[in-house]
């Protein structure tokens, strides 16, 4: 789960970690009272869940609260395009004004997860502000990183390498050990999967600042965080995708025609793979659980009928232990109960496979039937309308 | 010869009691496993579905002799689980579970790293099985048949179309194992490919991988530097978006890395025969092995 930059701020500096004061409002007047009481000069940010927000205008700098309303007025319920939000942005509907800070040096200082050497992996940079993955794939040796112990825990000494490191003078060094730590605790306090401060600034003081925070969590770990479970913002998702976490579908849209339900996240993917070498695109992602049941079924059609550019629906079902004549009963009277208005192929492989065939050819229902995968996937995207 | 299970292989249910684990439980033994005790704290003593039930592993251990578990519990309580039947000396342990946090499973992974006796396969997986003779896991034992095809995947109902096709092409299966769709697992494919390249059963192997980290390339790297039997792979997602996480924990392209056609690249550089299409995973396999 994405989580706001104000919000993610808001969880560092419960661990310690020093961020620039800042409040975040949701109207003009709200800003302008936000800079009034931080006073000096202020930063307007727009709360998306995209980055790039200073390339799309989402990031300006204010000299006192007139300025700063003005910004908001122009960002608040308009959308904001940046390079990872697509053509049509997001709207925004909240923004973070902090305190400007005089900025000497921006460095990169990130935690992740190794997934191959099943470790927590710091990752820090004196190229800071730049794209991350621009410094691994051309500079990596500016790139420090280091697991942090899974038995110990984070040490000291793990802090003062990276921060000597990163050519920090040594009283700035003893507020970076400190800081590290603050992160290492968020993370694991919090269950996340990412955090990351790009840019780490240092002030001509001397002072080190999360400039900007990104913490996404786990989504396996919310269930023991119910404060955090509350910080999801539910504007900042495709609301048919919203929709289908309601009722407990894994869904998720993408730009193409043809709609496809599937039973498992891997044959899930095939599904979508197999149409794309067909010759269409799929419309989206649908994993309608592993039994297939009939209410799912019918709740999964009800959620591909919504996306305006389906033009033709795959169900690709694997019967196993749950036999595919039970799946073939389901998947007629969610088809009768949803009133299908676009073309239906149906493929069910797997244990009785073939009297599902039968019971589906029986059920005088217009839709096609398949036997095996790329059979399906032809005519599927015949239906559709044939290929791009 | 089969790899990791066979008909000897001795298996405690952890969960057993519980709704999935009585219907899973019910359906290994009909596949014909030897199911030997189950372990539920709180229901030691009593007898389910034929099956001892006791209040810890360690007990369950001691009294049947089992060398191999299977975990059923709730994704709060499976790290747990997982540990406790490590420290009773399981050599196999086979985790169901789907959604454990990510920090118990770094947790339970560097744990057994340290202990170094027992594998761990999945958790997020359908479990393992040696067709005819031993099924710990959820997968549908009636489209399994006996053969000479191992499968490694990281899915669960794709490795079923897959098996599927193997079984209707009139091939068969030495192994087939599902390691699983999180990010942390306890057995990636190069911890498990040795073993069916050792396995005198096992003709060729079929792989089946997913977007995200970069287990597939792993594999690619051990399999040219250390495998002879031939192998074909599919990568699921080539048409996944990136940053967004398709289904499973795992399956998600992160800052532009983890992407099916680098998958596939390195694949086929290491002599990988990889498909496209998963529809063609069973008449690539007995292509190869030279059946039609």
């Amino acid at each position: 789960m994405n989580i706001h930059e104000y919000q993610a701020k808001e969880l560092l500096a419960r661990f310690g970690v020093p961020v620039p004061e800042g409040r975040v409002a949701e109207t003009v007047e709200d800003v302008r009272e936000a800079a009034r009481a931080l006073g000096g000069g202020v930063v307007v940010k727009a709360q998306i869940h995209a980055g790039g927000r200073g390339k799309g205008g989402g990031i300006k700098l204010a000299d006192g609260p007139d300025a700063a309303a003005d910004h908001a007025a122009a960002m608040l319920g308009k959308p904001l395009v940046t390079p990872q939000t697509g053509a049509r942005g997001r709207i925004v509907r909240k923004v973070y004004v902090t305190r400007a800070l005089n900025i000497d040096h921006e460095y990169y200082l990130g935690l992740l997860i190794d997934r191959a050497a099943s470790k927590l992996l710091v990752m820090a940079s004196a190229e800071g502000g730049v794209e991350i993955e621009k410094v691994a794939a051309e500079t990596p040796e500016k790139l420090l990183k280091l697991h942090v112990d899974p038995i110990a825990g984070y040490l000291p000494w793990a802090g003062r390498r990276l921060g000597y490191g990163l050519g920090l003078a040594p009283a700035e060094v003893n507020a970076f050990v400190k800081l590290l730590g603050g992160l290492i605790k968020c993370f694991e306090r919090c269950d996340a999967s990412l955090v990351e401060i790009n840019p780490l600034v240092r002030t001509p003081q001397g002072e080190l600042f999360a400039l900007d925070a990104k913490i996404n969590l786990d989504d396996n770990g919310l269930g023991r965080h119910a404060d955090l479970a509350e910080l999801r913002d539910l504007h900042e998702e495709e609301p048919l995708e919203v929709e289908a976490s309601r009722v407990g579908l894994n869904y998720i849209k993408l730009d193409g025609t043809v709609g496809c339900m599937v039973n498992g996240a891997g044959l899930a993917m095939a599904t979508m793979d197999i149409i794309d070498l067909a010759g269409a695109r799929p419309a989206n992602f649908l994993d309608v659980g592993g039994g297939a049941s009939k209410e799912a079924v019918t709740k999964a059609f009800q959620i591909l009928l919504k996306d305006p550019d389906v033009r033709a629906v795959l169900v690709n079902i694997f019967g196993g232990i749950v036999r595919c004549d039970r799946v073939a009963e389901g998947v007629i009277a969610a088809a009768r109960e949803v009133a299908l208005d676009v073309p239906l192929v149906v493929r069910l492989q797997g244990t009785n496979a073939k009297q599902a065939r039968a019971l589906l050819e029986q059920s005088k229902l217009p839709l096609e039937v398949a036997e095996e995968l790329d059979e399906a996937a032809r005519k599927v995207v015949a239906a559709a309308g044939g290929t791009r | 010869m089969s790899v990791l299970v066979d008909a000897g292989t001795r298996v405690l249910v952890q969960g057993m009691t519980g709704s999935e684990g009585s219907f899973h439980t019910e359906q290994m033994i009909a596949a014909g496993t030897r199911v030997v005790a189950g372990v539920t704290p709180g229901k030691g003593g009593t007898v389910h579905l034929g099956v001892p039930v006791f209040h810890t592993v360690a007990e369950a251990v001691c009294q049947t002799g089992a060398n191999a578990s299977v975990v059923f519990v709730p994704s709060r309580f499976a790290a747990d689980a997982v540990l406790e039947a490590a420290e009773a000396g399981i050599p196999l342990v086979v985790a169901i579970t789907e959604g454990i946090p990510v920090l118990d499973m770094l947790r339970v992974q560097n744990a057994l790293a340290r202990d170094g006796r027992t594998r761990l396969i999945g958790p997020n997986c359908p479990g393992i099985i040696t067709p005819g003779r031993c099924k710990i896991g959820i997968m549908p034992a009636e489209i399994h048949v006996p053969g000479t095809i191992g499968v490694i995947s990281s899915s669960g109902t794709l490795t079923y179309e897959a098996v599927d096709q193997i079984s209707r092409i009139g091939m068969g299966q030495s192994t087939c194992i599902g390691i699983g769709g999180d990010p942390i697992i306890g057995s990636p494919f190069t911890s498990l490919l040795p073993l069916f390249e050792a396995d005198p059963q096992t003709e060729a192997v079929v792989l089946i991988g997913e977007i995200g980290g970069t287990a597939e390339e792993e594999a690619a790297a051990y399999v040219r530097e250390h495998m002879r039997k031939p192998v074909v792979a599919f990568i699921a997602g080539a048409t996944a978006p990136p940053g967004r996480r398709m289904g499973h924990a795992g399956a998600i392209i992160s800052g532009g890395k983890g992407t099916a056609a680098e998958k596939k690249q390195a694949l086929t550089e290491a002599g990988i025969t990889v498909v496209d299409s998963p529809a063609e995973i069973g008449v690539s396999v007995s292509r190869l092995v030279g059946r039609s």
